[in-house]
């Protein structure tokens, strides 16, 4: 129930195009997007939060991840990992 | 006699502590100095010692191997569900979604990633980080950077034996392709397994070509037309014509008979502008420029033969080595000769003897390239021999402006398509010249070694940002060159109009002095007509032997004169 308020407000708030939770083995648990683009996102942004939380952990073992933003031309992908989850908001920043 | 040493000891002495004692010096051996050996030895006086302390270094060079790059996409497609439940059922997928959401990791997890994330979102929302603070302060003023020039991209002719890059094209439109021509230019150098292939590349992949064009003999001029982009015309080493529908295959589409072609490489071949876009000529070494109709390759629709003095004979014909036409200018073109002149031609004259509307000579060995300027097609430019020159087509006895003599062979060159007074050279050192006229015209403004073949070939993209030049040994480089030199400055125009003006009307006022200085001279001798008539009738015999009498004869003096010299 919180859960879905929290999803919810997200989803609405300016820019935000979608919202997405991976969980560790790439399943999109919940998405406003479609499938086969769900599964591109989960794929792809999992290696790469893996290979940014391992960079940073590399340079200073203290260190962990705590969020991943890229920015592109057309909008920024937001990544928010965890042990065992990965939330991904993509928004179209205010221009 | 064998010489032994024996060392004899008791064996209750052995391993026993050694004694050691202690002795004063004594002289063992003294060897006084001897004088008389010293003359065995010379003095050198001063002696020039060089001693260095410094650090030992060494050189070594090292090159990785070249990297093949190659494009591949991803597959994605679901999988890390768990063995029992099928992806693709609904139901299932459905049911072990709610069952998930319901763990309290779960809840937990999403209420801290929650919070997280709405910051950053809300943060974006309030500023944007990349916004443009300093927008006005644009850079109206840019600060003059040298000329300089980067390799973008090198593409390699996959063959073993290696043919020259004879022409380079691109895609007119999207420029993303490029039809590079492959020959071997050497006389009778028909190596067994020469490949006959030109290629054409697709700049994302330059390990391998996007078509192979597979003609009856190796293409030496190959150019896209400009309204189709997937229609080319090639024309081969044996003087046969061929065009190319890419749509349609590696084979040519239709290839002109050899009896109706040329006898000699097609050196020159362009699409002209016409309604039905499938008009084109082409040029080459045996004199002959020839129309075609692509529909019907069997003949050509008109033949000219290139013989200036206008009689119309192939044996007095110039061989062509350049081919240029203007859209602008549909009814004139332009050939470029072996024997360094330029003629220039009309298409709507009635009998061929009047197409060629006239010559320009001044280059002192082949033309090999011949380009009107984009901006001011009445200014052209023409490559030969060791030099660039400028030419308008309204001085007709010399070019208007040229550059320095090189050291070596000029082989290629082209306008910029952005800026009026920019050019490029290619050298047979396989250096690429950049000349900007405007700016200085004794030395290219940018001198670039590509590589170390000599360059044979030169194309500019469409944009004005790219170049391709291709090389002897079939390597094409692209160079993409600063943007002061692709873009255009503010009053460049006037500038160079003004500059090809003063130029055009200094090379009118030497021609009209000389003009008059000819008619000068002829209008004395009919005053003086004994004098030049004796002159006129000595032949070639009674010149030598008036020659050699005057040779001997001061040899003579000279040996007298020496004579004198040492008896007195």
């Amino acid at each position: 129930a919180e859960v879905e308020e929290t999803l919810k407000r997200i989803q609405s708030h300016k820019g935000v195009i979608a919202t997405m939770v991976i969980n560790a083995e790439g399943i999109p648990v919940r998405t406003t997007l479609d499938n086969s683009t769900t599964v591109q996102y989960a794929g792809l942004l999992h290696q790469l939060t893996t290979k940014a939380r391992s960079a940073v952990r590399d340079l200073d073992p203290q260190n962990d991840l705590t969020f991943l933003r890229i920015r592109s031309k057309k909008h920024e992908i937001m990544v928010a990992p965890d042990k065992e989850y990965l939330l991904i908001v993509v928004q179209n920043p205010c221009e | 006699m064998e010489i032994t040493y024996t060392y004899t000891r008791k064996r209750s002495e052995f391993g026993r502590h050694c004694n050691f004692t202690d002795w004063p010096a004594r002289v063992t051996v003294d060897i006084p100095p001897d004088p008389s050996m010293a003359d065995n030895f010379v003095p050198q006086d001063p002696v020039d010692v060089a001693i260095q302390h410094s650090y030992d270094m060494s050189e070594h060079e090292v090159n990785t191997a070249r990297l093949q790059a190659e494009s591949r996409g991803v597959n994605h497609t679901e999988g890390g569900w768990p063995r029992d439940i099928n992806p693709q059922e609904q139901e299932q997928t459905a049911r072990f979604r709610k069952k998930l959401e319901k763990e309290e990791n779960y809840i937990n997890t999403i209420m801290h990633l929650g919070t997280l994330m709405e910051h950053c979102v809300r943060q974006n929302n309030t500023i944007n980080i990349y916004e443009e603070y300093f927008g006005e302060e644009e850079m109206a003023e840019v600060e003059y950077e040298p000329p300089s020039a980067k390799i973008i991209n090198v593409i390699r002719d996959p063959n073993i034996p290696k043919r020259t890059t004879t022409r380079i094209s691109w895609q007119p439109g999207t420029s993303e392709k490029l039809a590079v021509a492959y020959c071997s230019l050497e006389f009778q150098s028909n190596v067994e397994d020469m490949s006959f292939d030109s290629y054409i590349w697709d700049l994302v992949k330059p390990n391998k070509p996007e078509l192979a064009l597979k003609p009856s003999s190796p293409l030496v001029s190959l150019e896209y037309n400009p309204k189709d982009s997937y229609v080319l015309l090639g024309g081969c080493y044996n003087g046969q014509m061929a065009y190319w529908d890419t749509r349609k295959g590696e084979l040519p589409v239709e290839v002109s008979t050899v009896e109706a072609s040329h006898r000699d490489p097609v050196y020159g071949a362009i699409w002209l502008q016409s309604k039905t876009g499938t008009d084109c000529f082409s040029a080459s070494t045996d004199g002959q420029v020839l129309w075609w109709d692509i529909r019907k390759l069997s003949e050509p629709t008109e033949t000219l033969v290139l013989d200036i003095t206008r009689k119309g004979l192939l044996e007095n014909a110039l061989g062509a080595v350049t081919l240029e036409f203007e859209p602008t200018l549909p009814t004139k073109f332009m050939v470029g000769t072996e024997q360094g002149i330029i003629i220039a031609g009309n298409r709507k004259a009635k009998s061929p003897l009047e197409k060629i509307a006239g010559t320009y000579s001044g280059h002192l060995g082949p033309i090999y390239a011949l380009t009107r300027n984009p901006l001011y097609p009445k200014i052209f430019l023409t490559v030969g021999d060791w030099t660039a020159r400028i030419w308008s087509e309204e001085a007709k006895e010399s070019s208007i402006m040229w550059t320095k003599y090189h050291l070596s062979y000029l082989t290629d060159g082209c306008w910029s398509t952005v800026r009026p007074a920019v050019f490029f050279t290619t050298r047979s050192d396989g250096t690429l010249d950049v000349w900007d006229f405007l700016f200085k015209q004794n030395d290219p403004s940018l001198s670039l070694k590509v590589c170390n073949e000599p360059l044979s070939s030169l194309r500019l993209q469409d944009t004005g940002r790219v170049v391709a030049c291709g090389s002897k040994v079939g390597t094409v480089t692209l160079l993409e060159i600063s943007s002061g030199l692709c873009t255009l400055q503010r009053n460049e125009k006037n500038m160079v109009n003004a500059m090809f003006e003063r130029e055009t009307k200094r090379e009118k006022i030497l021609e009209a002095r000389h003009r008059e200085m000819r008619l000068k001279e002829r209008d004395k001798p009919e005053g003086q007509e004994a004098v030049p008539e004796k002159t006129a009738m000595e032949n070639p015999q009674e010149v030598l032997e008036r020659v050699r009498k005057e040779f001997f004869e001061e040899i003579e003096a000279e040996m007298r004169r020496k004579t004198r010299a040492e008896t007195q």
